[in-house]
């Protein structure tokens, strides 16, 4: 248990890092940032502590909020989706969430897929419509959404991939 | 009491939620009004550190490039030297304070730099300790930057141009109507000039600079060229896209400009709305 406790301790500062140091300076294409931190959330333990999580991804939105100066887009974001993870994750996993024996190392790729898609639409969405902040901005909230989305999509799979655990 | 009590319990998590989402929604707010994000800023000391020792490392990539923009400063700096006439300036100034201008310049370096976003921020690595005050203006050689929103003591956090909430007195040089220098939020190296009148003879290819009607920068403070420019809905003002002089993308360092007398004239200008 408290193997896993600091492995998930050592992930979070670790994404954060990369994620302030490198991605955020990317620009794609003029203005596409992969926002890829949110892979502590998709994989916290599905047993967690439903305030402690809420608390945490707060936090871990508001450090990235601090360093890229932008208000408290991320940590509403990240609340969004630490709070409507169950719903995701019975939503794609069905029974085997209900019986708590998911493990994300270890499903089938096309429902690790749906669920990745699922949480990060929803992030990048409440963080783009809080970030213009603005009605008269919907259709490029949209377009930077699904745009973003899919950098972020893409380099959380390949992180998946590469850094699973190995299952012996 | 009892049922409200469980009620309480039962939804625990739920209200925390509410707690949480109001509290970044607050924040977001104030980062959207002017002057008012104090609280999440990267000017403390773990980001700025953090950002610091970054930039130690990368700052040697663009070193060639650096040099290159000092030389051309300098190159622009002697010519003017020169036409003033050497020994004038030698006999009327005798140390650096005594220039007859109430602004005095401070060299920062750049540690953080957005153009990405719809509100950009910049940090610089001065802060109180080296005398960067809110309001200040920052400019590069060629052209402004922004102005310093808040500090602490090593870093200072200077809202860029390329900011929406960002609104800075410009004017054209070759005559004296002013406007003010808004940003869209698209092309990070066009922004907008609202409010010229439509009585201004403008063309493409004028020089819009600062117009010292603020105490923030000096009269004649390079921002831009015109590219392009239409009139407004009601035919009465231009609206004009401004290309700047600075690649906004890839600034190393800058100047903060404090101006001495800012007080003076601010507390002036209160006595007025009295």
């Amino acid at each position: 248990m408290t193997r896993d406790t600091l492995l998930h301790i050592i992930r979070f500062i670790v994404l954060v890092l990369i994620q302030v140091l490198i991605l955020n300076h990317i620009n794609f294409l003029g203005s596409l940032n992969p926002y890829i931190y949110i892979i502590f959330i998709l994989l916290a333990p599905i047993n967690i502590n439903k305030g402690l999580f809420l608390i945490i991804s707060f936090l871990l939105g508001l450090i990235i909020d601090i360093f890229g100066d932008s208000g408290g887009i991320h940590a509403a974001a990240c609340t969004i989706i630490a709070f409507f993870r169950p719903i995701a994750l019975r939503s794609v996993f069905g029974l085997s969430y209900e019986f708590q024996t998911v493990k994300l190392s270890n499903v089938r790729f096309g429902e690790r897929f749906a669920y990745v898609i699922l949480m990060v639409l929803t992030h990048h969405l409440v963080l783009f419509s809080l970030e213009f902040f603005n009605f008269s901005h919907t259709l490029l909230i949209i377009k930077k959404t699904l745009f973003s989305s899919a950098f972020t999509i893409m380099i959380t799979m390949l992180v998946l991939v590469l850094f699973r655990k190995n299952e012996s | 009491m009892q049922q409200i009590i469980n009620f309480l319990i039962k939804n625990k998590h739920f209200l925390l939620f509410l707690l949480l989402m109001f509290l970044s929604i607050v924040l977001t707010i104030q980062s959207h009004s002017y002057h008012r994000g104090k609280f999440v800023s990267s000017a403390n000391f773990f980001s700025g550190g953090l950002y610091s020792w970054q930039h130690s490392i990368t700052d040697y990539f663009g070193l060639k490039e650096e040099n290159k923009r000092l030389l051309e400063e300098n190159e622009l700096l002697h010519n003017q030297l020169v036409a003033l006439g050497r020994d004038s300036i030698a006999k009327k100034h005798l140390d650096t304070i005594s220039f007859n201008t109430p602004y005095t310049f401070t060299k920062a370096r750049i540690i953080k730099n957005d153009y990405s976003k719809i509100d950009n921020y910049i940090l610089i690595n001065k802060g109180k300790k080296d005398s960067i005050l809110p309001d200040m203006g920052v400019i590069t050689d060629k052209g402004i930057i922004g102005i310093v929103e808040n500090t602490s003591t090593n870093y200072s956090r200077v809202i860029s141009i390329l900011n929406t909430n960002s609104r800075i007195n410009a004017g054209l040089k070759k005559s004296n109507q002013y406007g003010s220098l808004v940003w869209n939020g698209k092309d990070p190296n066009i922004v907008q000039l609202e409010t010229i009148p439509r009585q201004a003879i403008i063309r493409e290819g004028d020089t819009i600079i600062t117009h010292g009607r603020s105490t923030i920068f000096p009269k004649g403070i390079g921002i831009g060229t015109i590219a392009s420019y239409t009139l407004n809905q009601n035919k009465s003002y231009y609206l004009i896209d401004v290309k700047l002089f600075n690649d906004m993308t890839n600034i190393g360092f800058v100047y903060a400009i404090k101006n001495q007398d800012a007080d003076e004239i601010k507390s002036l200008e209160k006595l007025n709305y009295d």
